[in-house]
């Protein structure tokens, strides 16, 4: 045999195998998720997808809701340990304070995987951890523009979230990084809307005022999709045409932008996808069929979102989501 | 004589508000320019009575409590309520001016709730109003169950963004509240007896006065302003936000009283210096946003102006500054 007829084995062996993995599903498995709680429409979608993905798989899945204590969360992780579920989903509310529970569930070999928020303690404590890049975010929504906007002179303001947040930080980041190269691109002013539609409002309005009536502003970029919301709605009492006069550019894709997007209203929305429970199950299958070691963290897709992606469809995918 | 009559008429409030409003012109020269726009007043000067509105209506109800020796830390929580009974009842199909007279009388309620619990039961206002601060965020958002209500009532949404003549409807409502409630405590004994009760509840109870009515009527009041509040916050964004709407406000509007020169010991009142003392905090708002200044100095740049507007007004500054306009005074005259 030729060294090239080995290797095509070898590749197709490869495939086969992994192939197997992939059809080892989880059906009948038990598994434990510990949610922080329900303190924004986006942890409402996660807890619903994730409930969704583990039916699809035929998935036990034991839920608890942790009402934002880590004590009821450690208190649900040492429940599921006791009932020897087969894994373990966890939201940690806190980074700090998980090493002995996180050891109790090491030696009982239930495999541990953590949910869009990492945490402090040794990495061989847990098998994975899912969770979006803010920073990627910030930098999907700038090159968006920049692209968008071409050679063109661009003037941007921007909505920041809550001052100090690390979704503001980070968001904010990962733009300047997209729009650094390109001179014509610049952040004209920002300001903090602290994530709500009426801030978001009113620092629009003011924006408008400073900005020779809003001529002098080319998009606006707001951490989230409902400071852009607000934004929508001072643009539109300037009587200027948002979306036409006034780029909007925003992340999270909660169901209302899209109504704004189909509408004209605004440009594109980057994903902060509610599914992490989907890539977690799908290493969890791997791990459980024959021990194939994840990657320690896995980020999640932050897709870009416009007029393009019909829009008025994903509205009517998100809306019973509980955003 | 001209000069004397307005060394009378420039009280600490409005030269406060003058102050920090021409302190906006010199962060931004274009502060003052107001031009009409599709049927409506448009510049920065139309922001601050538009946005301060709220605020400027919590205050006329919390007056009146403050000047009782009471507080109302609720009204932030019962304008969240009575934004999402009128978000939710649109949504449901009732009629707007339905919804909107729920939500008034769901404010009133949560008025009298608290007026029974200082009045009748005797609690301390600080925390017979801290139960419905809490519990209220709590209903609203069993009510929105969670979401942020949306809807595109044309009633509501002329509540909180339309114009009368021209100018913002909330500003509008705000007036027209302050004119009826001022004429209303200042034509009749009612304010007297406010007063009164504010300085010395047994006293005035043993003078004649029904201070137990008198309690009941402000803290509804106070309910009453927030629930109009609330409807002008929800129309103003289309949707109840049960999370944000009125959040921290509480604490804006007492800042406002306590600006426009009210005790928070009770006594003395004023309420058109109390709507003066909101527009002094908004226009320190809407000259931060325009001004330019990264939004890490905003809390800062605010509570370093608040500080000096309440220094202006201390029994301290006020002790001082007579022998220093004296001596002004006199130069005319030599």
């Amino acid at each position: 045999m030729s060294i090239i007829t080995k290797l095509a084995l070898a590749a197709s062996l490869a495939t086969a195998l992994s192939g197997a993995a992939l059809a080892q599903d989880l059906t009948g498995k038990v598994i434990g998720f510990s949610q922080i709680g329900s303190e924004s429409g986006w942890r409402a979608a996660e807890t619903s997808v994730t409930k969704q993905q583990a039916e699809e798989r035929g998935i036990d899945l034991k839920f608890a809701d942790a009402q934002q204590k880590q004590e009821n969360q450690i208190k649900a992780l040492r429940g599921f340990i006791a009932q020897g579920v087969d894994a373990i989903l966890v939201a940690p509310v806190v980074a700090t304070g998980w090493d002995d529970v996180l050891k109790e569930a090491k030696e009982a070999e239930i495999p541990v995987i953590l949910l869009d928020r990492g945490v402090d303690a040794p990495e061989d404590l847990y098998l994975t951890s899912v969770a979006s890049d803010q920073v990627k975010e910030g930098r999907v929504a700038g090159d968006w523009l920049v692209q968008t906007v071409g050679d063109k002179d661009c003037n941007v303001v921007e909505l920041q979230g809550t001052v100090g947040s690390s979704p503001a930080i980070n968001r904010k980041q990962g733009f300047e990084e997209a729009i650094a190269g390109h001179a014509n691109v610049k952040i004209a002013q920002s300001q903090t809307g602290d994530f709500t539609r009426s801030k978001g409002k009113e620092v629009m309005e003011a924006f408008l005022k400073s900005s020779n009536g809003g001529a002098d502003i080319c998009a606006v970029y707001a951490h989230n999709d409902d400071m852009a919301v607000g934004a929508i709605q001072a643009i539109k009492d300037a009587g200027l045409k948002p979306g036409t006069d006034i780029l909007v550019v925003s992340i999270d894709a909660v169901p209302d932008i899209f109504t704004a997007i189909a509408a004209g209203e605004a440009n594109a929305t980057v994903e902060l996808t509610p599914n992490m429970a989907g890539p977690a199950f799908d290493v969890l299958a791997a791990y459980l069929a024959d021990g194939t070691e994840p990657e320690k963290f896995i980020i999640t897709e932050s897709k870009l979102y416009t007029a393009a992606d019909d829009p008025a469809g994903e509205y009517d995918r998100r809306k019973g989501l509980g955003y | 004589m001209i000069r004397r009559s307005l060394l009378k008429l420039a009280n600490p409030q409005l030269l406060a508000l003058i102050g920090v409003l021409l302190i906006n012109w010199l962060l931004f020269p274009n502060f003052f320019r107001v031009t009409w726009q599709d049927g409506r007043f448009f510049g920065s000067l139309i922001d601050v009575i538009n946005r301060g509105a709220p605020v400027a209506i919590l205050a006329v109800g919390m007056v009146g409590v403050i000047a009782t020796k009471g507080v109302d830390l609720s009204v932030g929580a019962v304008m969240a309520v009575a934004g999402a009974v009128a978000a939710t009842m649109v949504v449901a199909g009732y009629p707007a001016p339905i919804a909107v007279v729920a939500a008034l009388a769901v404010g009133l309620l949560c008025g009298l709730w608290n007026g029974i619990l200082v009045a009748v039961l005797d609690i301390q206002p600080i925390i017979a109003t801290l139960v419905l601060m809490v519990a209220g965020r709590g209903i609203a958002q069993l009510i929105t169950e969670g979401f942020i209500v949306t809807f595109n009532d044309p009633l509501l949404i002329y509540i909180g963004t339309g114009s009368f003549f021209g100018f913002p409807m909330a500003a509008v409502i705000a007036l027209v509240l302050m004119v009826v409630v001022t004429l209303i405590v200042r034509r009749t004994a009612i304010g007297l007896f406010i007063e009164a009760v504010g300085v010395n509840r047994a006293a005035a109870s043993l003078a004649g006065i029904r201070s137990r009515m008198l309690l009941l009527l402000v803290y509804s009041l106070s309910g009453f302003c927030a629930a109009i509040a609330g409807i002008i916050v929800a129309g103003d964004i289309r949707g109840a936000d049960a999370n944000n709407a009125g959040l921290w406000l509480e604490l804006d509007a007492i800042l406002a009283v306590v600006i426009g020169g009210t005790s928070l010991l009770g006594g003395r009142f004023s309420v058109p210096l109390a709507v003066i003392g909101a527009l002094i905090i908004q226009a320190m708002n809407t000259g931060i946003l325009v001004s330019g200044f990264p939004p890490e100095f905003n809390l800062i740049v605010k509570a370093g102006l608040i500080f000096i507007v309440l220094v202006i007004q201390s029994p301290l500054a006020s002790r001082l500054a007579p022998p220093r306009l004296q001596p002004a005074a006199k130069v005319p005259a030599k």
